[in-house]
């Protein structure tokens, strides 16, 4: 039995194969690269998974479960979360309310209680701040939770989506390039976090990635793609030297 | 200027955040309760109305403002409800019983608006909303059985728990008063619940708000229900103020007030609609005025220029001509929106804002301090 896995992934568009007949599985509480070239398809997949596209063929399962047909926002009820390569967040609304609507998937209240605003919407929201407030002590948020977002540095946006993410208590996450335009002190932060949600927290990670350095300091395996294929799996340095994946980088 | 320490998850629940605020609110309260003891009656009419174009408003910032989805039918809605309340009451149904029939009546109605307005994004959504309340429109003038047609509805006095209640009297208003107070910490309840923060996430970004679980199409149909059954609620009430409607008051400039209710008041806070709702009322006996005065100011001026008494008789019979020109208003009220969106975005709402910082951090303000956004136009980047 594995934790999640995809059989025979494809999504075309046109004659165009973003993802041609990939199958990987994940292990439970493991931190999953995904590496390869600009266009290799590796978005593509997260965006399969979290539903955003519709596979062209082949099945997605977690925890035993077939989610090929779920609708997207049930993916999150599921406990699969994810962040964005290029940040999606509502910006015009505060880091705090940002945080929030990562614990939609946990709320329990009606419309009618919520506009009476009864003591059990008030209890609610208690325990979704308290929640709210620990994810913010893990990442180190607390000068922004009271900032709206369209006024924050890159930088901190990004941290504040790998937050939204935990906020609704997931079993997998899915980064989407978490250190792309992050600095190396702040790559450096994003790698202890990685590793402290998988131990700490007990997250399952699937992360797609371009800074080599990053992906072998948090991965326990990688898989590498090109043209939508799947190249090599196994450990960091056992892809980095398979001839395929050095050959799809170097152009050799 | 204040400094508030939070210490409790409290502090961010509660709606008044410091004893300031219920100092404030609460003066304002009192001010409005002891109105009809000290206004005329016209003034007492025009703050009716402030209550019904704010209640609307409100429930125009749930749909546009926090939901992010336009809508130009806010008119429609309005009619809806008036008529339900219109029909409702020749057969005799007591005042409560109308009231929330309306209510519903037009919320299920909104639902089903919005779900076509679940396909359409920014401009398409505003040609839909239009076309519906074109439709409603005409249909309010062909079900003659129903609506009367062209020939309009009488509205007798409501009658509450017994006693008639006219629509000049201190008691109307007061009831207006309570649908626009219950509206907006009904509405504020929300805001601060899952629901709200799902509706501003749809409109910062879909795309997100789906992956963290939000059912976009549900919450969209939602805030269209919402949205309508509060406007349903105002119609009633304005249905009793003016005691006739027929289909023509219902028309697209009625429902460009109510944008224009929430863009100039401001689209990010509830205060904003009770401000454009007190612009949009107050706006209409002041063009008026000018339109009385102007053409013989104007000539007086030219006279104490030395223009010739013919010269500013012909002065004063052309600009008397331009005043009354047709479609003068509405030309007016675009100018008036796009000086807004160029100039204040951020509505009436963000002046007072900015006013109160200046006087907060008296000697250091600077226009920097308070950043500007666009909060109502939103790009078509996230879907």
């Amino acid at each position: 039995m594995t934790y999640f896995r995809a059989e025979n992934l494809s999504l075309h568009f046109g004659g165009l194969k973003a993802v041609d007949a990939v199958s990987f599985a994940v292990e439970r509480g493991e931190i999953l690269s995904i590496i390869g070239p600009n266009g290799a398809g590796k978005s593509s997949i997260f965006n399969l998974i979290s539903r955003i596209y519709r596979p062209t063929s082949g099945r997605i399962f977690f925890e035993d479960q077939d989610i090929t047909e779920q609708p997207p926002y049930d993916i999150a009820k599921l406990g699969i979360a994810r962040t964005f390569q290029n940040i999606e967040l509502f910006e015009n609304a505060t880091v705090l309310s940002n945080l929030l609507v990562g614990r939609h998937r946990h709320s329990t209240t009606q419309l009618w209680q919520e506009l009476l605003f009864l003591p059990s919407v008030r209890a609610n929201e208690k325990l979704h701040r308290r929640r709210v407030e620990q994810v913010i002590e893990f990442l180190d948020l607390e000068p922004y939770r009271d900032k709206l977002i369209s006024g924050l540095p890159y930088g901190v946006r990004k941290v504040i989506e790998l937050a939204r993410a935990l906020c609704s208590e997931p079993k997998l996450i899915l980064l989407d390039e978490p250190s792309s335009g992050l600095n190396v002190e702040e790559t450096d932060d994003m790698s202890f976090w990685i590793r402290d949600m998988k131990s700490e927290l007990g997250v399952t990670v699937l992360m797609v990635e371009h800074d080599m350095s990053l992906v072998n300091r948090v991965s326990d395996r990688v898989i590498a793609l090109n043209y939508g294929r799947v190249l090599a799996m196994g450990s960091p340095s056992e892809v980095q030297q398979h001839p395929d994946v050095v050959a799809a980088y170097l152009g050799a | 200027m204040r400094f508030l320490f939070k210490t409790d998850y409290e502090d961010d629940i509660r709606l008044f955040p410091h004893s300031g605020y219920v100092v404030s609110y609460g003066l304002l309260l009192a001010v409005l309760l002891i109105a009809p003891y000290l206004l005329s009656s016209y003034l007492m009419s025009q703050l009716v109305f402030v209550c019904i174009y704010a209640t609307v408003g409100v429930a125009l910032l749930i749909l546009t403002g926090f939901t992010g989805q336009a809508s130009l039918g806010h008119a429609a809605f309005l009619a809806i409800g008036a008529y339900t309340a219109a029909y409702l009451q020749k057969y005799n149904v007591p005042f409560p019983v109308y009231f929330l029939a309306a209510g519903a009546l037009t919320g299920c109605i909104g639902a089903l608006v919005g779900f076509p307005a679940l396909r359409l994004q920014g401009i398409y959504l505003v040609i839909a909303t239009i076309s519906f309340a074109f439709i409603v429109e005409e249909i309010l003038a062909r079900w003659e059985s129903v609506t009367n047609g062209n020939e309009g509805m009488r509205v007798k006095a409501l009658s509450l728990l017994g006693v008639t209640v006219s629509r000049d009297s201190p008691t109307f208003y007061f009831l207006c008063l309570a649908v626009l107070v219950l509206t907006i910490v009904g509405t504020l309840n929300l805001l601060r619940s899952p629901t709200g923060r799902a509706f501003v996430a749809i409109r910062d970004s879909e795309t997100a708000a789906r992956s963290m679980g939000v059912n976009v199409a549900l919450y969209k149909v939602k805030s269209f229900a919402i949205s309508a059954a509060i406007t349903g609620f105002a119609g009633v009430l304005f249905a009793h103020k003016l005691s006739f409607i027929s289909p023509e008051m219902f028309t697209l400039q009625l429902s460009i007030e109510f944008i224009i209710v929430i863009l100039i008041g401001g689209t990010f806070s509830l205060h904003g609609a009770v401000l454009g709702a007190i612009f949009i009322v107050m706006i209409d006996p002041f063009l008026t005025y000018l339109k009385d005065d102007m053409p013989g100011i104007i000539a007086g001026i030219a006279a104490t220029f030395g223009a010739g008494a013919a010269t500013a008789a012909n002065i004063q019979s052309k600009v008397a001509a331009f005043a009354a020109l047709n479609g003068l208003k509405g030309a007016i009220y675009g100018i008036i929106i796009v000086l807004f969106v160029l100039f204040e975005p951020l509505g009436l709402y963000g002046r007072w804002l900015k006013i109160k910082l200046f006087f907060q951090l008296f000697p250091l303000y600077k226009r920097a301090t308070f950043k500007r956004q666009k909060i109502y136009v939103k790009s078509e980047r996230n879907r």
